[in-house]
């Protein structure tokens, strides 16, 4: 820990102090590597006592991020941390518990408890890798492969339909969803801050690339070139717009209820529509959420963010209400409830 | 005296069984209980599937079972008369709703002719009343429904058990007044058809003389009737707070495990969360994830959901973090027979994980002993920082016995001790005596550190593939387990402490066993009885007490588990008695498998 201390006497905490003393494992060029610096940069700013920061992790490349934290962290074991989270976090809610994984991890065999650990709302921060590979399997196709991806095991390509990952998160009625990309260093720094600060589930796609088993897959959102032209950076309150030249505009189609690509100020009947990240109704966030490339511009940046009771908070009241209304309870009232008698 | 109450699942059985067992143990008489409950909840009614049964075992002496065959059997219809009677012997009371035994019911319990009117029950104290029809007669102008007052028969058979076992009918009024206090016009119905049923065996000269027991010698002090389920919740409250520590329970819901999921659910005061997961794998890496916050993490399942945990139990054993897994053993595998009880996963607890993964497995033996033995799981699980797997089963968890309740006084503490000195922490430095590493949890400066289900390094906990490391580390986990002998009781003997024949049995078996001991020592032979509530490690003074006996028979409801690793362990020629049906040994079948064994060549003879 850096010495140094502000007026409140804690002291001040730097990148330096969030990097284990372990040897970072991922190949040369993984986007883990940008992933995992933006949160050792941002984690000292948070005001969050590092003591109190804990990361949970599943299997595969991108969970053994908690080794490179130096943070408490837990490398759990394939798909179970958010429900190892939930756990903890319900135990310490004055804990910040953020979950790493990824689309295999995440998506596949730990589907069943991302979905539940959002539904409930429970106060935890999960950042989800997307390189639509396996990577520490060596390559196979995961949930969010494109059809027709040709694989180790699926040399014919596949027939599985990928998810639409944030629909999903939305489906689930996640309270903060959002994307970004591994190499969008400002954008990754600036949703983390705000996951932070999001009470309750906070879920964060982040496009990452793998360039030894999966290199490029993300290229058109990528390259400095064309990027602009695919990636729609939701601004809050202002129209869908994106383009080189902020000449194009997505539009609502209001028979069809669905957006449709355009140019901006173009007389065709579509609605202009201001986002609105905080609407109660998710309508425009699914919209949003479901957009496929390439024939829609892949949105990032923050789809829904309300504030809702959190799972772990309302649990604990419960008890702490249950307590105050019947009294703390002593053990010779617990074990005498119920018909009792007596032998003498 | 024993009796069994059967009639259809949607007959209200178990509650009448629940409540005449509270009366007679309000009488002073000392009890034990064994619901048989179908598994499908709603099975055609008056089908052989929907039988329900409750069993009850009373008596002025001190009972370790709920009896082997009935005394008495109240059948409240043809398939429950049909699935039951085997068991009655003959000259036993026998008493039916005559009013159901009409065409309909009596083919779909496969009668041709009705049983009451063919002879075949004349070897029985038949009293066939007319339940049906006198509930009808009783309630007329009550504004109840037809098929409202056709569900309060089973009052009416309460009241006739009432005046025959002589308990005061005020207590019951009472108790269904409580019950049934948001709905008046059904408690005023019941009471009424409660009543008559009492009148009835007043004023009716069908019973030749009731029944009184005299209360149990039991020892002083005050009692209540308790199910295992009930008391592995309690020894769970009861273990956070001589912890003084929050204790998350992580459950799914699954038969016969969900009552403890319920009972903890009513004490949240107390200080714990209790948690209904997604799914079996989520409630145990929940708990574990409770255990990590510094928690008393706990997670309860049956077989089934057992093996989807067994996942999460290995990385609790690899991170060293404690745990307790509650397997309330059902019967078969896959589904099997989920409402029937056996105590096949003895293999699975031990050594259901990949590779080498050595957890604590301890087993209660009664109903009650379910508390005791709920303590001592958290106890070992926070001290030696190692999962413990604790093993009741369906007759243990549903089954009631009286309980004599302990005095908190005595309570010994738990001690937790989490680590909060950074000088010189590493998360896997031991401690010298346990072995256990140090319990550092999220919030402590200083003590930031990475656990995970990868190979750790010793000492520093880091990630290692070294091959010696991994060797030692292993050695080293299973030492860490085998330590728990030196902290739970050695092995004891009950009955002769040398002799002919050695009993070993484990788990819910204790009282048959405990039983038919009993009966072959008043015949004149040497029996002694251990029986294990740890199963691993192993308590010491095992092989000591196996070298005293000439015989040894291991009771057990499955093909012979206990048996296996006896001899594996001990190199002694025990023999097995196995029954796996679904049901508790009868002490009758332990005595003859005992005299069987008596008869037969000892160990020392065939060894010679
Ligand atoms: S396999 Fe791909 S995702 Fe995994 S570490 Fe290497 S580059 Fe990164």
């Amino acid at each position: 820990m850096s010495r140094g201390a502000v007026g409140n006497g804690a002291p001040v905490l730097t990148k330096k102090d969030f990097e284990s003393d372990q040897a970072v494992r991922w190949c040369p060029g993984c986007g883990d590597y940008a992933i995992l610096a933006q949160l050792q940069k941002v984690m000292p700013e948070l005001g969050i006592p590092k003591q109190n920061i804990v990361f949970i992790s599943g299997i595969g490349c991108s969970s053994r991020f908690p080794y490179y934290m130096d943070t408490f962290g837990f490398h759990t074991i394939h798909g179970r941390a958010p429900a190892l989270a939930t756990g903890l976090k319900v135990s310490r809610p004055e804990l910040s518990v953020w979950v790493v994984t990824g689309d295999g991890d995440g998506l596949s065999i730990g589907g069943n408890h991302l979905i539940h650990a959002l539904r409930r709302n429970v106060d935890l921060k999960i950042l989800l890798f997307n390189n639509q590979t396996y990577g520490l399997t060596k390559g196979q196709f995961s949930p969010t492969s494109t059809t027709g991806t040709r694989t180790k095991s699926s040399p014919l390509g596949t027939v599985d339909r990928p998810f639409s990952v944030l629909s999903l998160a939305l489906g689930a009625g996640a309270t903060f969803v959002a994307r970004t990309i591994d190499t969008e260093i400002q954008h990754l720094q600036g949703l983390i801050r705000e996951m932070a600060e999001h009470p309750g589930s906070a879920f964060l796609e982040i496009y990452q690339n793998c360039p030894v088993l999966n290199d490029g897959v993300w290229e058109s959102l990528k390259d400095r070139h064309v990027k602009a032209d695919h990636l729609l950076t939701l601004e809050d309150g202002q129209p869908l717009v994106y383009g080189k030249e902020s000449d194009r505009i997505l539009r609502l189609d209001t028979k069809r209820m669905r957006l449709v690509p355009g140019r901006r100020g173009e007389q065709d009947g579509l609605v202009e529509v201001a986002h609105d990240r905080s609407a109660p109704d998710p309508a425009l966030a699914l919209m949003l959420a479901s957009l496929a490339m390439p024939e829609f511009p892949a949105p990032i940046g923050v789809l829904r963010a309300v504030r809702e009771p959190t799972f772990d908070s309302l649990t604990r009241a419960q008890e702490a209400r249950d307590r105050e209304e019947s009294g703390p309870g002593s053990l010779r009232e617990l074990l005498e409830a119920g018909s009792t008698w007596t032998v003498s | 005296m024993v009796i069994r109450l059967a009639g259809d699942s949607g007959d209200g059985i178990q509650l009448t069984g629940t409540e005449f067992t509270r009366a007679v143990a309000l009488g002073g008489s000392d009890i034990a209980t064994f619901p048989d409950i179908p598994a499908e909840i709603r099975a055609p009614a008056g089908s052989l599937a929907g039988v329900s049964g409750f069993q009850l075992q009373f008596s002025s002496q001190e009972i370790f079972t709920a009896g082997d065959a009935p005394d008495a059997l109240v059948a409240m219809n043809p398939a429950a008369l049909r699935t039951n009677l085997p068991d009655l012997p003959k000259g036993g009371l026998l008493i039916v709703d005559s009013g159901t035994f009409r065409k309909k019911s009596l083919a779909m319990a496969g009668y041709e002719v009705s049983p009451l009117e063919d002879g075949s029950l004349e070897d029985y104290r038949l009293v066939d009343i007319d339940i049906s029809k006198n509930v009808q007669a009783t309630q007329k102008g009550s504004g109840l429904s037809t098929k409202e007052i056709q569900r309060t028969r089973n009052f009416y058979a309460l009241g006739v058990l009432f005046w025959l076992y002589g308990r005061p009918p005020e207590t019951e009024v009472e108790s269904i007044e409580r019950k049934f206090g948001k709905r008046p016009a059904i408690a005023e119905g019941n009471v009424r058809s409660f009543r008559a049923g009492y009148h009835f065996g007043e004023t009716c000269e069908l019973f030749d003389a009731s029944y009184r027991v005299p209360s149990a010698q039991l020892a002083p002090g005050t009692y209540r009737n308790i199910t295992g389920n009930e008391a592995t919740a309690l020894g769970l409250v009861v273990a956070s707070q001589l912890a003084d520590q929050h204790l998350f329970y992580a459950s799914y819901p699954i038969t016969p495990a969900s009552d403890v999921l319920h009972s903890l659910s009513n004490h949240r005061r107390y200080g714990l969360t209790t948690f209904q997961a997604e799914d079996e794998i989520a409630a145990v890496t929940s708990a574990i994830g409770a255990s990590f916050g510094g928690s008393i993490g706990v997670t309860g399942t049956s077989g089934p959901g057992f093996a989807l945990k067994q996942e999460g139990i290995g990385l609790a054993v690899m991170a060293e973090l404690p745990l307790v897994v509650l397997n309330v053993q059902r019967a078969g595998p896959s589904t099997g027979l989920p409402t029937k009880a056996e105590q096949a996963d003895l293999n699975q607890a031990l050594s259901g994980r990949n590779s080498e993964s050595p957890v604590v497995v301890l087993a209660p033996r009664t109903p009650a002993d379910c508390f005791d033995m709920a303590i001592e799981a958290v106890r070992i699980s926070v001290r030696h920082m190692c999962p413990v797997v604790f093993l009741s089963d369906g007759s243990l968890a549903s089954g009631s016995e009286a309980w004599k309740l302990p005095d908190p006084e005595t309570f010994e503490p738990i001690e937790v001790r989490y680590r909060s000195d950074p000088e010189g922490f590493m998360p896997y430095l031991r401690d010298e005596e346990t072995l256990a590493r140090p319990w550092a949890i999220p919030g402590t400066p200083g003590l930031e550190h990475r656990i995970g289900g990868l190979e750790k390094e010793d000492r520093t906990g880091n990630v290692s593939y070294d091959p010696l490391n991994h060797e030692h580390m292993v050695r080293m986990r299973q030492a860490k387990v085998d330590r728990v002998a030196d902290y739970v009781p050695a092995a004891e003997v009950e009955g002769d402490d040398a002799g002919q024949l050695l009993f070993v049995g484990w788990g819910g078996t204790y009282g048959a066993i405990h039983q038919a001991v009993r009966v072959l020592r008043n015949q004149g032979h040497r029996v002694g009885h251990l029986h294990l509530r740890f199963l691993n490690p192993f308590p010491h003074g095992i092989a000591e007490i196996l070298s005293r006996f000439e015989r040894v028979l291991v009771p057990e409801l499955n093909r012979g588990q206990l048996r296996d690793l006896l001899r594996a362990r001990f190199l002694v020629d025990a023999h097995g008695l196995n029954k796996i049906q679904g049901r508790p040994f009868k002490v009758c079948e332990v005595v003859e498998a005992g005299q069987a064994r008596l008869s037969g060549p000892s160990a020392r003879e065939v060894s010679l």
